[in-house]
């Protein structure tokens, strides 16, 4: 009977203990969790060792005088040349360059006509990121004495076989020779490492030794899938002068162009205003030798701040702004002279702000005349500003338009005011800078979501998230494959996807509960429930080990 | 060396014809002395601009209207946009009706054009970008405070969509109007608060007022009288009213200076018009001003006569011999009394407890002899429950039956209450409208951060076209032609008029906030002791025990022990 009476207690309480266990437990988790989607945690993980191999195709053309036919037949059809970087870390970057030979040599092309003639030619015709590279004999008259390659206005290159290479080497003796120097051609026309280490500058620290690419990475515009472009007219005296600009012609015939070719890179979309009463935020000098007023180099980063609280955001969009400003001086502090750091005068009396704009300065105190009336009409010349605004444009979007090494002669850029390989390059490095954020933000969102629980993941954002990944992944094959156009377009899919799933609103509402408060609500239920479980736990399992004991 | 830039700067200089300017830029001032003594300034500036943001024209090169609102208006494809931001509440008995009425709070109300398919989306969009634009809580506005009026608020531009898919109207009475929203209107204006009359606006002095309302319509308008072609008018209005002894010291003399310590010293050279009007009409005898100005300007006003007195800040000889106009306004008499305006209305809630009330709306009709229809727009937040079938109107104690009555019942958490109707006022009377709810229990998160002090139901708004003043004056005491007074003109037999109530505050049922705690607390421990004895019935097992015996038994048990007897 006394024993009976212990079973049962044992039971009862072992009976309690199994129905909190069983269902007391499952059901407290289940309705205190929050709603987390999958996310696919281990494509971000991969993805975010960033191993990229970028390939470009270039073709190489044989004129005549350069290989015998019987030489011609042996080249290769394909060759390929890996070059591996590491850049930081785990970042590696495989450059592969696809060497393919030209089946279809018409060699009269070179020897009929003059010289630059191949921009015309339907062998110019290459796609977006591969490079056509003709090789010459020695002796050609195409090129000037003291050139050696010649890169056209589209994907073309001329290329100079060297002295010490004539006909009678050997084919491996002559491609040895060529290789490192296409190398060079595609570094010029395609990507570099410099370029590579700038368009990843948000990912790796920079050794200091190259501080001119950091400033030259610095300058450039973040790649963005679009940028408005705003030219303002500053007339801080509209009493004194009465300005006319023509900026919707201007816009058409000297903008617009630019924008048209860059077009596959982003959107742009261009507006103007004008802004009267605007000051700016230093007081120029009056300088006497020259009877001018003088802004120092030193003195032109305060100028911009009180200008911009009267420029005013984009109302409409979210893109970065670009901002070109028109600065006329007033009819007192005219003529206004920007002096360099070495009191030159500056020729175009312009300076520009990296990633944020341009400031041109219009002195108009030639149009007074002997006795001027104010106000005075002045029509500005806009082909003059634009020239300005235009070369500025080009290095705020981060046209490279670095110096080649001795011996290039690089074309000039014809009316569109950009060569399409200066195009390919600029596609190159953003592709590779999209990819780069696009991956950045991928993982840190991963990390965040991972480390604080408390986050709800709906299922929008997982979807994003996932078509970020998908977007990435392809943009990287394509890369490897070497489709630029291609790569571009999902890199920035990936960009927005990836920023869209970032900066989701739904995951600020957080269920932000402190631990210290949690407990102060589970305690009073929590700690009467379980304590006489556990003692009575505690003491059955005691008894029985008496017993196995005895 | 000099010279040889000037000939450089020279070179460029081709002699174009300027190309005349499609905008044109006005400003204007009108100052009314007002019989309690306090002052009301009217500030409008109007910005024409002949183009076409309709049919997703692309608009990108602005010179005198703002880039920020032309974006705004060509990206959401806005046909009209209203919006008004007014700190304190307009006396219409004391003060006469506004040139530019305006409720308490924020006010925008937004006519889109048709090719838009999400209106809701733009809507809420819109108001996201407009609070950024104007530093407001505008991003407030959502479908529980937006709504259409079908009939009370109709296009002011041209173009004759009625439509009401298209509109959207919202309020937020508790919004406080101070200096962050006043830079970014003035940063509207071309020449910002550098020249012409913006230079006034400083606000210090501004917000030390009894009533301030600024407010920025932009509409369609006719180019010419043709209407051939259209342009885009944006006007930013501001008006202030001077309380006589706060900011006059009591005297009842009024100088520019005295209004915004600041006096004026030129046009904004942009302003194709600039000028100052001062409405001496009541009594030109009255108040006298100096400088003098010979310049008078007789214009119809909300259906009366008035007369100014006009200062045009482009002539410089306004300026006189200081090259600085400060108006200055004296009292000579503080006699005569001002005209009743003819639509007047007052709103309250009455009742008791926290369960339900009654919002009573009156509507007073001071025109001796004519009646007149007033349109009513109610705009009800969900969390009063409005029992629309206590919904009475009567007027001098007789039941008056709605010609129109339009109502949208409030979904929770959704959509508000909209009640419009058409009421007759009768000649001489006022109106009552009274209508019944109950006030809902929020959930805990939707409660304000400071629950007790109200919740804010927006004013209600009567549109109306009100008999004027002059063809009321049939025994003509003023000085008109013989043949001009016989027959009431037609075109001023009425005028339109918009009318705001005061917002209501109304207090709400609110929870103990730290009820929840409380009540996790008592329940855990009740649950705690009720298990805590049934396990304790359910897990020990009970048996008798043999008493131990006592200390004094032991002891004696001990010492008979001792003795050798048998123990107890």
């Amino acid at each position: 009977m006394f024993l009976s009476e212990r079973r049962r207690g044992q039971l009862a309480a072992l009976s309690i203990a199994a129905v909190v266990i069983i269902v007391g437990v499952p059901l407290w988790w289940r309705t205190t969790e929050t709603y987390r989607a999958w996310l696919p945690v281990s494509q971000i993980k991969e993805l975010a060792k960033l191993q990229l191999q970028l390939s470009a195709d270039v073709e190489v053309v044989f004129a005549r005088g350069t290989v015998t036919p019987e030489q011609q037949k042996k080249v290769p059809l394909t060759q390929t040349q890996e070059e591996e970087r590491a850049i930081d870390g785990d970042l590696i970057i495989l450059f592969l360059i696809l060497l393919i030979r030209n089946t279809k040599l018409e060699s009269k092309f070179f020897s009929c006509h003059v010289l630059f003639l191949p921009e015309d030619t339907a062998l110019s015709e290459s796609p977006c990121g591969s490079l056509v590279v003709y090789v010459i004999p020695e002796s050609s008259s195409l090129l000037p004495e003291d050139v050696n390659v010649y890169i056209g206005q589209r994907r073309t290159a001329l290329l100079r076989i060297g002295p010490q290479m004539r006909v009678g080497k050997t084919l491996e003796q002559l491609l040895a020779h060529l290789e490192p120097r296409i190398k060079q051609v595609l570094q010029v026309m395609s990507f570099s490492h410099n370029d590579i280490t700038a368009a990843l500058s948000d990912r790796v620290r920079f050794s200091p030794d190259n501080k001119e690419s950091i400033a030259d990475s610095m300058r450039a515009f973040k790649s963005s899938p679009g940028y408005e472009i705003t030219f303002s007219l500053l007339n801080p005296d509209p009493k004194s002068h009465r300005l006319h600009w023509d900026i919707e012609g201007a816009v058409q015939t000297y903008i617009q162009p630019l924008l048209t070719k860059l077009s596959p890179v982003a959107n742009f979309s261009i507006d103007s205003q004008t802004l009267y009463y605007t000051m700016l935020g230093v007081n120029p000098r009056f300088d006497t030798s020259r009877s001018a007023y003088t802004l120092n180099a030193d003195s032109l980063a305060h100028v911009i701040n009180p200008v911009e609280a009267r420029l005013g955001s984009n109302a409409a969009s979210s893109n970065p702004v670009l901002n070109f400003l028109l600065y006329v001086p007033d009819a007192q502090h005219s003529p206004l002279y920007i002096q360099g750091r070495k009191k030159q005068e500056v020729p175009s009396n312009a300076f520009h702000s990296p990633r944020w704009g341009g400031i041109m300065v219009y002195n108009v105190n030639g149009f007074y005349g002997s006795e001027p009336e104010f106000p005075v009409d002045i029509n500005i010349d806009m082909a003059k500003v634009m020239g300005v605004f235009l070369a500025q444009l080009r290095l705020l979007l981060g046209v490279q338009s670095s110096t080649p090494p001795p011996g290039f002669l690089v074309a000039r850029c014809g009316s569109t005011g950009l060569a399409d390989w200066e195009l390919d390059r600029l596609m190159w490095s953003r592709s590779v800078e999209n990819v780069a954020t696009a991956t950045t933000t991928i993982t840190s969102l991963a990390q965040l979501l991972d480390q604080i629980g408390n986050i709800v993941i709906n299922d929008n954002i997982a979807q994003q998230v996932s078509s970020a990944v998908t977007s990435l992944q392809l943009a990287v094959a394509e890369l490897e494959a070497g489709n630029l156009g291609f790569a571009l377009q999902y890199s920035k899919e990936a960009i927005l996807a990836s920023e869209k799933a970032f900066f989701d609103p739904s995951l600020l509402h957080l269920l932000y509960f402190p631990d210290d408060q949690k407990f102060a609500i589970y305690i009073p239920l929590f700690l009467p429930m379980c304590v006489p479980i556990l003692l009575s736990l505690l003491k059955i399992v005691s008894e029985a080990r008496q017993r196995l004991e005895c | 060396k000099q010279n040889a830039a000037a000939q450089k700067q020279a070179e460029p200089a081709v002699l174009q014809p300027t190309p005349q300017p499609k905008d044109d830029f006005q400003e204007e001032l009108v100052v009314r002395p007002l019989h309690s003594g306090d002052i009301y300034a009217s500030f409008q500036f109007r910005t024409l601009w002949e183009t076409d943001f309709m049919r997703g024209n692309k608009v990108s090169h602005y010179r005198l209207f703002p880039k920020s609102l032309g974006q705004v208006i060509s990206k959401f494809s806005v046909r009209e946009l209203h919006i008004s931001f007014t700190q304190g509440y307009w006396r219409t008995m004391q003060w006469g009706q506004p040139y530019l009425p305006s409720p308490p709070g924020a006010e925008l109300w937004v006519w889109f054009q048709d090719s838009v398919t999400d209106v809701d989306a733009t809507w809420k969009e819109l108001t996201n970008v407009l609070s950024g634009i104007f530093c407001a809580s505008l991003n407030f506005i959502d479908s529980t405070n937006t709504v259409q009026p079908s009939a009370s608020f109709k296009p002011l531009g041209i173009g004759n969509v009625t439509d009401h898919r298209f509109l959207r109207y919202a309020t937020l009475p508790r919004e406080i109007v101070c200096t962050e929203n006043l830079t970014p209107w003035k940063k509207l204006l071309p020449c910002g608060s550098k020249a012409g009359l913006a230079v006034l606006l400083k606000s210090e002095k501004l917000f030390h007022s009894s009533f301030h309302s600024q407010a920025v319509h932009i509409r369609p308008v006719c180019q010419d009288w043709q209407c051939k072609t259209t342009s885009w008018e944006l006007r930013q209005t501001l008006n202030v009213v001077f309380d006589l002894h706060n900011s006059g010291q009591g005297k009842r003399e009024w100088s520019l200076f005295k209004m915004f310590s600041r006096t004026l010293t030129e046009a904004c050279p942009l302003a194709s018009s600039s000028k100052i009007y001062i409405d001496i009409t009541d009594n030109p005898e009255q108040f006298e001003l100096s400088p003098a100005t010979s310049l008078l300007s007789q214009a119809m006003v909300l259906g009366d006569r008035r007369t100014f007195s006009v200062y045009d800040l482009t002539q410089q000889d306004t300026f006189g011999s200081v090259r600085s106009l400060n108006l200055l306004i004296r009292w000579k008499s503080t006699e005569g009394d001002m005209l009743r305006p003819l639509l007047h209305a007052e709103r309250y809630v009455a009742g008791y407890g926290l369960q339900t009330g009654e919002i009573h709306t009156l509507m007073y009709n001071h025109h001796p002899y004519r009646s007149f229809p007033v349109l009513l727009l109610d705009s009800v937040p969900w969390y009063l429950r409005l029992y629309i079938h206590t919904l009475t109107v009567t007027s001098k104690g007789k039941d008056n039956k709605p010609s129109y009555i339009h109502y949208q019942p409030s979904k929770d958490r959704v959509r508000p209450h909209l009640l419009e109707m058409l009421v007759q006022l009768p000649p001489n009377s006022v109106t009552e409208v009274t209508v019944q709810f109950e006030r809902a229990l929020l959930k805990w998160t939707e409660y304000t951060p400071d629950p007790n002090h109200g919740f804010y139901v927006g004013s209600s708004v009567i549109s109306s076209l009100v008999p004027s003043t002059v063809a009321m004056d049939t025994n003509s005491t003023r000085e008109r032609p013989l043949f001009s007074s016989f027959f009431p003109c037609k075109e001023e037999s009425s005028y339109f008029v918009r009318v705001y109530t005061e917002p209501l505050l109304v207090n709400l049922p609110t929870p103990d906030f730290s009820m929840p705690y409380n009540v996790i607390c008592l329940t855990c421990t009740v649950v705690a002791v009720g298990y805590g004895s049934l396990y304790n019935l359910l897990t020990r097992s009970f048996q008798i025990e043999e008493p131990s015996p006592g200390l004094a038994k032991r002891i004696a048990n001990v010492i008979r022990k001792m003795r050798g007897v048998p123990p107890l």
